[in-house]
């Protein structure tokens, strides 16, 4: 087992700590609230020398991403971080990346998307880009955020795909927690150096990448892009097997929190997964059932998984940080739900949106989700869509 | 510098084979470009005409290595390749040296990709940017693009009852290049092939951020037979609708100087885009043009004695 050092740190000094040890070749950023301070942390290591990275900081977050794609597809380990507008302007460059099969790093704050402005908190900005062929990771603290990272760059170059970690903005990026962290050199050794298959830089066999595809070729290459990602459930597994067995914590597809015996449960993804946790543990402490289950990683999504570890749970409600906007549900929960019925297992799954731009999410919230699903348990029906804690 | 002789003996680089119409001059670009850069060489390009007719998969008339991304970011794709390599060297994983050069249509180069251009400019990467400038979004069908020059008729700034084509100039991108301070930028045309190789060399001679713009006719888009496409590039120059110069560390030198300018009406007459330019009733555009030119051209001469 590797030796742990115990440190204070916020969820961005976590990400950028991982990034130092990981010691890519290539970081390409810009700045944006709240994820800033990665890119700033790190640019002060390449100005230290304690990385051997080429840092290029580019003039947009378009740029950002197209520059990751040059350096990765020309051979090296890359990485770059962002969040909401950022993400938002990156978003055609992240489909290029998937296609090309690239293994590029993204630390990604949730923030709120514009309009109107907000620089806090939702998932906003990470479900606009849930199809863009990349791994989606999310983590509940520091502490997640930075084992993730340090995962996130075996996954995504073992399953030849781009992967991003997110944390929710100032909750957890600028929130101090202590967290452990391991010795460089056992973060070197668990990611190992990157192996080269095709690349750019090989002039014996020169490549072309990013050709152009007509109707007898694209639809083969999104398909393997497709199966790519049904694989990487398994790589992730594996990788946090390693992880496991090298650093002692362990990780999943979702954490089951109390779920085994839960009669209620919510599912919910990142930092509110921990207030969840302790309402449930009030609930559990007056004789109530309360589980949780926290989705970590939301692509690929664990649809058999999911369906299996809700299947006895009498009530079920999923909280989204973000809305789809759609006259339908959140985005996780046309996701759970999907799951639910494709392993024919019929509830009720209200849905509460929460959290939108910030919103503080109170205990009192999570108690009426719960009570909700008492409810529920007792025969009452409820919304299939509730707005949680918004003014109307 | 290699004369034709030895360049025609040299591997082909970009390969013929590709999907490009008869009389392209992109192509004419590409293949000189990288026979004038020799075989240890990456290329990005933007999407447009130049990457949709020589990458279709499973085929490739690139025989050095060649990556596409997106339309508006071939600057900072190509950033990216750089800082690769720089991180290597400098680890001690690589030791070739290598060219990085970029192309992008006067589309992906003076208006998409314009900011991408100018953050790789600024920020200092040893590539060289070469702009196949035909002055409209051909790929898509002939729309006016920034590079698109007044008068001409595009699909989107089309001659009707009322409007006579493009009623803008085209902005001069190579002063914006300039302007960047750095050390070398220049203006080629496509039918005078000693005059991109050379600029192409001497441009991969010099570290940091180049960018060459080079004029190319575009027969389907401009309206003139396919085998007159270097005639229309060399007429452009004869001219001076398309000054042949270049700018070494803020040093103007022209590199072909007409013995005598030709009027510009003589060009328009050629295209198609401009036939109706030719009618009485526009001939105070053409004037305009022509003293458009005359100013630009004196403006430019007088860069160049300034030491």
């Amino acid at each position: 087992m590797s030796k742990i050092n115990v440190v204070a740190r916020t969820g961005n000094e976590a990400m950028a700590e991982a990034m130092r040890q990981i010691n890519p070749d290539v970081v390409a950023a810009y700045p944006i609230t709240p994820a800033t301070e990665i890119v700033q942390i790190f640019a002060s290591y390449v100005s230290d020398g304690l990385v051997d990275t080429e840092f290029v900081p580019v003039e947009s977050e378009h740029s950002a991403m197209s520059a990751c794609i040059g350096s990765s597809a020309a051979g090296g380990r890359t990485m770059t971080g962002t969040s909401s507008q950022g993400l938002a302007l990156m978003a055609e460059i992240l489909y290029v990346a998937s296609g090309l099969r690239l293994p590029i790093v993204l630390a990604e704050v949730n923030r709120a998307l514009s309009s109107p402005i907000n620089i806090h908190c939702d998932h906003s900005d990470t479900m606009m880009v849930r199809d863009a062929g990349w791994i989606q990771i999310f983590s509940e603290n520091a502490q997640e955020a930075y084992d993730n990272m340090v995962q996130a760059v075996k996954i995504a170059e073992t399953a030849a795909l781009p992967t991003m970690v997110t944390t929710d903005g100032f909750i957890i990026s600028h929130g101090m927690e202590r967290i452990e962290i391991f010795e460089d050199k056992d973060v070197k050794d668990f990611v190992g150096p990157k192996k080269l298959g095709q690349y750019l830089l090989n002039l014996e066999k020169p490549i072309t990448l990013g050709a152009l595809d007509l109707q007898d070729y694209y639809f083969e290459h999104r398909r393997q892009l497709a199966e790519a990602m049904i694989d990487s459930k398994n790589i992730i597994l594996d990788v946090a097997k390693t992880f496991k067995d090298k650093f002692g914590r362990a990780y999943g597809l979702f954490e089951s929190y109390k779920l085994d015996d839960a009669d209620r449960a919510i599912v919910v993804m990142g930092s509110t997964a921990g207030t969840a946790k302790v309402v449930a543990d009030g609930l559990r402490a007056k004789g109530i059932k309360a589980g949780v289950l926290k989705l970590r990683v939301f692509r690929p999504f664990p649809k058999a998984e999911v369906a299996e570890a809700l299947k006895n749970i009498k009530a079920v409600a999923v909280m989204d940080r973000s809305d789809t906007i759609s006259g339908h549900e959140g985005p996780l929960a046309l996701e759970v739900k999907a799951a639910l019925f494709d392993s024919n297992i019929k509830k009720e799954v209200p849905d509460y949106i929460f959290g939108l731009g910030g919103r503080e999410v109170r205990l009192e919230d999570i108690e009426s989700v719960y009570k909700d699903l008492g409810d529920i348990i007792d025969g009452k029906s409820k919304d299939r869509v509730t707005y949680l804690g918004v003014r109307e | 510098m290699a004369n034709i002789k030895e360049l025609s003996k040299q591997k082909e680089l970009f390969t013929g084979g590709h999907r490009a119409c008869a009389g392209c001059g992109a192509v004419i670009v590409a293949r000189q470009v990288l026979a004038a850069a020799g075989p240890n060489t990456v290329v990005v390009s933007a999407t447009g005409c130049l990457e949709v007719v020589s990458t279709i998969f499973p085929y490739t008339a690139w025989n050095v290595p060649f990556l596409h991304s997106a339309f508006e970011n071939a600057a900072a794709t190509i950033s990216g390749v750089e800082a690769l390599y720089k991180s290597w060297v400098r680890q001690g994983k690589y030791d070739k040296k290598l060219n990085f050069i970029a192309f992008g249509g006067d589309g992906g180069t003076y208006d998409i990709g314009l900011q991408s251009l100018s953050g790789a400019m600024e920020r200092g990467h040893n590539i060289l940017y070469v702009c196949y400038n035909n002055e409209a979004y051909m790929n898509t069908g002939v729309q006016r693009s920034g590079a698109t020059p007044k008068g001409a008729d595009t699909t989107t700034a089309p001659v009707g009852k009322v409007k006579k084509g493009k009623e803008q100039y085209r902005k001069n991108l190579t002063e914006i290049m300039v302007a960047h301070g750095i050390p070398y930028a220049a203006q080629s045309v496509v039918g005078n092939w000693r005059d991109l190789t050379s600029k192409v060399e001497k441009a991969l001679s010099i570290e940091g951020p180049k960018f060459i713009n080079v004029f190319q006719p575009c027969r389907l888009g401009w309206g003139y037979k396919p085998e007159l496409t270097c005639e229309l590039g060399r007429l452009a120059v004869e001219t001076c609708a398309w000054p042949l110069y270049e700018v070494v560390n803020g040093q103007y030198k022209i590199t072909y100087k007409p013995k005598e300018k030709k009027a510009v009406s003589e060009w328009l007459n050629m295209q198609g885009r401009f036939r109706h330019l030719s009618k009485p009733e526009n001939k105070s555009i053409v004037d305009d043009i022509q003293s458009h030119i005359d100013k630009s051209w004196e403006g430019l001469l007088k860069k160049e004695e300034v030491v």
